[in-house]
């Protein structure tokens, strides 16, 4: 798209963009670039020699079984976010829309967990559900249960996906509210006039109209749970007990910032590029779908 | 009628559920930074304040150190973090709108180029270029500043493509008009273009606020002498491995006042929230 009446100046557009240009050459291309290269070398343990070893890096990375698990909790953690975060905000939004008392200030209610940082979410979560002094964790003790998410992986990987799950419920809970305040009052009158129930109207005529929506929340969750979980890990269990709740960022971290395994930690980091690069075209894909809708 | 009625009672017991697992860890938060250690450590937690507020908030804000916790105080965190996010706010809208406006109101070689490159930084998050970056700016020697912590954050492709749309809405009749009546580019920027996008910049702000408060990794990497922590990370140093017989009640304390400006905004600028979050993930 351009337009027909523009400035012609000639040096003024370079100054203007400078400064972002600027920052992005150094702090994003750069880095990245680099992040390429050295994921093709490899360095001895004392950083004196480093060598060209091709996919080296990308070969010991994937068949690492320390990096398929962490593959796999990623995953665990992708299917969780998206299944209980969604679910849960696609129903407070569509409860949130019907015409009841107090709508306005439930929505409200509903929505500040979104300025909640990930790693704050996880601080609240574990005083609640800490074995020996949250209340919900004693409760659990008392119940029989031999709760402790610091020496249990799977009471670690809960307590992950509830810290965050609870936070994402919210920025669904937005969209999902979007969504379906987009939806033409006519279409849903239009289908009660013909005898829809509220459960037909919601699956036949509600549902489609949001897909759009959904299909967006569904990239930007996996997105979420991908990247953001790394405050909840980092503040909660730091990947243990025994790697329970080591994803794929959390591998990254630990193996470049505190093992300083740079070939390493940088095809790993190439791989992660690969996977943003793949939803970010495919959420793009989805814009361009949308704006010819 | 009665079938509606029931039916209106069914959606608000799933809001107030809904609201009640919202409230409830932070509701447990208030009520631990109101209690003494004893009292937390033992398990003995009531669901009723405490008399000990004002002592652990004082205690939290002025000093951070507690019986176990060596901790800075709050109020330096605090305003780290305020820093933080003003400037990464302020400063992602800033380049961001010159060079939108540079995009979208000029004719230049290069001009597509530069769009895309700066299109690309969406698919370029500090995650996948964790240590490159990390030498880059130790290299520019800005670890341990607010430098380090704010610069490398403010290249921002969301909010120039936010701003070239809306500028492509702008009228080619109002660029005439002010080359009419004599003005320049950037006296046209400033009397004609920012005013038209001020609802989009206070949208903007209110997104980018919670973002700069909210960074974690970053500035995990950046700070790492104590009183250069942002709040969120200074809370983790806190709870460390969360043994039992830490300062609970000053970490809870710091707790509520870590999220209470980034809440206020969003609940405080609701309209502008959601008008910014809706925006700017198109």
């Amino acid at each position: 798209m351009t337009r027909r009446a523009i400035f012609d100046n000639k040096l003024l557009p370079y100054l203007l963009v400078a400064p972002q240009l600027a920052i992005t050459l150094i702090f994003f291309f750069w880095p990245a670039g680099q992040a390429i290269y050295q994921s093709l070398l490899r360095q001895d343990p004392f950083g004196l020699r480093t060598q060209f070893v091709g996919f080296e890096n990308f070969t010991t990375v994937l068949g690492d079984p320390a990096y398929r698990g962490a593959l796999g909790i990623t995953l665990i953690f992708c299917a969780a976010v998206i299944g209980l975060a969604m679910l849960s905000g696609l129903l407070l939004a569509v409860t949130a829309d019907q015409q009841i008392r107090g709508a306005g200030v439930y929505k409200m209610l509903l929505m500040w967990p979104y300025a909640v940082a990930p790693a704050v979410a996880a601080s609240l979560w574990l005083f609640v559900f800490h074995p020996s002094i949250g209340i919900v964790g004693r409760a659990l003790v008392r119940s029989g249960l031999h709760w402790d998410f610091s020496l249990n992986g799977a009471h670690a990987v809960i307590l992950v996906i509830l810290a965050t799950s609870w936070k994402q419920v919210s920025y669904n809970f937005i969209f999902f509210l979007a969504g379906l305040q987009s939806i033409p009052k006519s279409v849903l009158e239009a289908a009660s006039v013909d005898g829809a129930g509220g459960r037909h109207r919601f699956w036949k005529i509600v549902f489609p109209l949001l897909s759009p929506t959904t299909f967006f929340l569904l990239v930007v969750n996996v997105i979420y749970a991908f990247f953001e979980t790394f405050g909840v890990i980092h503040s909660l269990t730091r990947g243990g007990p025994s790697k329970a709740t080591e994803t794929l960022i959390y591998k990254v971290y630990v193996d470049g910032v505190v093992n300083l395994d740079l070939g390493g930690s940088s095809a790993q980091s190439v791989i992660l590029l690969l996977v943003v690069i793949t939803l970010t075209a495919i959420q793009f894909r989805y814009v361009e779908r949308r704006v010819h809708y | 009628m009665r079938a509606l009625r029931r039916a209106h009672w069914l959606a608000h017991l799933v809001l107030i559920a809904g609201v009640a697992i919202f409230v409830l860890p932070v509701y447990m938060a208030i009520i631990g930074s109101t209690h003494d250690l004893g009292t937390i450590a033992r398990g003995e937690l009531p669901l009723t304040p405490g008399p000990h507020a004002i002592k652990n908030y004082t205690q939290a804000w002025t000093s951070g150190e507690g019986e176990r916790v060596r901790g800075a105080p709050v109020r330096r965190w605090m305003l780290n973090s305020l820093v933080m996010a003003l400037a990464i706010a302020t400063g992602k809208i800033a380049i961001s709108i010159l060079s939108a406006f540079a995009v979208a109101f000029f004719a230049f070689p290069l001009r597509m180029f530069f769009f895309w490159m700066i299109f690309v930084t969406l698919m370029l998050p500090v995650e996948v270029r964790i240590i490159p970056t990390y030498k880059v700016v130790s290299d520019l020697a800005m670890i341990n500043t607010y430098q380090g912590l704010i610069v490398p954050l403010i290249a921002s492709a969301t909010a120039t493509l936010i701003f070239r749309q809306f500028f492509l809405t702008v009228p080619d009749e109002m660029v005439d008009a002010a080359k009419i009546d004599g003005a320049g580019p950037m006296r046209f920027f400033w009397s004609i273009l920012v005013p038209l996008s001020s609802s989009t910049i206070a949208a903007l702000f209110v997104i980018l606020f919670i973002f700069g408060w909210n960074q974690y990794l970053w500035p995990l990497l950046i700070t790492t002498k104590g009183e250069l922590h942002p709040i969120v990370i200074g809370i983790t140093k806190m709870i460390g491995t969360g043994d039992v017989q830490t300062d609970w009640q000053l970490i809870m304390a710091t707790v509520v006042m870590a999220m209470l400006p980034p809440v206020a905004v969003v609940i405080l600028m609701q309209r502008w929230f959601v008008k910014g979050l809706t925006e700017s993930e198109k």
